[in-house]
């Protein structure tokens, strides 16, 4: 059974591609990833990821569960509509998810989660809540939509009234707020500034065609997926799974160690891998040359082998790009070798980050 | 439905041959085949010179999905290749029958080309998938 988004017709009529991701029909580009992808670095791109799992989780102990299931502390939270990127780890400290936690108040949170892993997070969830005062409620009844770019604010702001304008107005990074019908944060899964939008089912497919017909271009799971990369984010399943710890994904600076009688779970095993500094860790990979890297191939270094955990082409740089889990001795400016198809070829290794706000940096 | 031009030669791993007289040919990908594989964003080709036997992995379509080997469908010596898509790969994708020719070849045995697919063959091989 293939489950489809409240904008699928949409995606249809603008005569998207289709493929099968994980249970959903989503479109993979509307005509050439590539320029979709320029149109987001350049100007201002949307994405529906409606398909994305909303947990709001409410109750008395909301805050105490939190603080238990995921590595980042939610009481750093303290302003309402404040967001955190986080993992929730098994007990072995392998990473179940990467998610995002808006904080409203302390009985009161909203997670944003994979749809791959929508089933195993909600059952890892709900095992967890036992003793805790809380409610586990997804929330199927919205549709969601990403619009990116360095004119995405300026788009979308035509399509609000004078009350959500004033609300976003100068909001932070990393923040959400809920204005009439929208639920919008500025999160983000490009790199590029923009809004993530939560829009009840019954007007997703009126408030894309808005977007539609202010300029936005629709870009699909393909050209998501080159900006991420570039702008060295992490996808689940393929730069971290339940056998990888956050220390070895890039993903060490979402634990909070302090205070240090809070007891999430996985905590003994990351305390055991850092003081062992035994862990990979991933890195920034950048092929100058001809050729594309790609998830899995070998990656060769003095200190031992690592992999290419995912690899494509970077449509800003004009180069192959990737990120590789190597041995922690590996540095930021080494040369290493990665073995490609009846080849090696020599890479520079640099931090996990290739491209921020339509420029390069690493 | 992808266009399949008529007066060209097919083969099933998706190469087209055009048959330019005096024993030559045009060799390409189909637009079934750039289609499956997306935006192009290198294309290896062999050099002047080569002698290349009907099968032989000869260039590779680099695309943002995925490496595909591209094979001879004709054997002969590659007499030019198309330095245009050195800087424009996505002439594959936006002409695939046209400006997006790879590779061009003396043929060593004329008769080859009566193996190949014709439209209709081609079209039949690519419905089966």
């Amino acid at each position: 059974m293939v489950s489809k988004t409240v904008l699928h017709a949409k995606h249809i009529e603008a005569g998207a591609k289709m493929v099968d991701f994980h249970g959903w029909e989503m479109p993979i580009n509307y005509g050439s990833q590539i320029e979709e992808h320029h149109a987001v670095r350049t100007d201002a791109g949307m994405f529906d990821v409606s398909h994305m799992t909303i947990v709001d989780i409410q109750g008395s102990d909301a805050k105490a569960y939190l603080r238990r299931l995921v590595i980042n502390d939610v009481a750093k939270l303290t302003i309402a509509g404040k967001a955190l990127y986080t993992g929730m780890l098994n007990t072995a400290g392998g990473v179940i998810d990467d998610l995002i936690i808006y904080f409203f108040t302390e009985t009161n949170y909203r997670l944003v989660v994979n749809s791959a892993t929508r089933k195993k997070d909600l059952a890892w969830m709900n095992k967890q809540a036992q003793g805790f005062d809380i409610t586990i409620t997804e929330r199927p009844e919205f549709g969601m939509i990403a619009v990116q770019g360095p004119n995405a604010k300026a788009k979308v702001a035509t399509l609000l009234t004078a009350e959500q304008q004033a609300a976003v107005e100068g909001m932070k990074p990393f923040f959400g707020v809920q204005v009439g019908d929208l639920f919008i944060a500025t999160t983000g899964y490009t790199g590029e500034d923009g809004y993530e939008i939560i829009v009840p089912e019954t007007v997703t497919t009126d408030f894309w065609q808005k977007l539609l017909d202010a300029g936005v271009a629709p870009a699909g799971l393909g050209a998501r997926d080159t900006l991420r990369l570039e702008a060295g984010m992490n996808l689940y399943g393929l730069d971290m799974d339940e056998t990888i710890s956050p220390i070895a994904a890039n993903m060490a600076w979402t634990i909070a160690w302090e205070p240090e009688d809070r007891n999430f779970i996985g905590r003994e095993v990351l305390a055991a891998q850092k003081a062992a500094g035994d862990q990979p860790k991933l890195v920034g990979l950048v092929l100058e040359a001809k050729g594309v890297l790609r998830s899995h191939q070998k990656v060769v270094t003095e200190f031992g082998e690592g992999e290419i955990t995912s690899g494509s082409f970077s449509p800003t740089l004009g180069y192959s790009v990737a990120l590789a889990r190597v041995p922690r001795s590996v540095k930021v400016g080494d040369i290493v070798e990665v073995e490609m198809r009846k080849k090696r070829v020599k890479v520079i290794v640099t931090k996990p980050s290739f491209v921020r706000n339509g420029k390069k940096v690493w | 439905m992808s266009n399949i031009p008529s007066e060209l030669k097919y083969a099933t791993s998706h190469e087209w041959v055009r048959n330019e007289g005096n024993g030559i040919v045009t060799v390409g990908i189909t637009e079934h085949a750039q289609d499956l594989l997306g935006d192009m964003v290198f294309v290896e080709l062999p050099d002047v010179g080569d002698n290349i036997s009907t099968g032989d992995d000869v260039a590779v379509a680099e695309s943002v999905k995925a490496a595909s080997d591209i094979y001879a469908p004709i054997s002969g010596e590659v007499i030019e290749v198309n330095e245009d898509l050195e800087d424009s790969p996505e002439l594959v994708n936006s002409d695939a029958f046209g400006d997006g020719w790879m590779f061009k070849v003396k043929l060593a045995d004329e008769s080859e080309l009566d193996a190949l697919l014709d439209a209709e063959g081609y079209k039949n091989s690519i419905d089966e998938d």
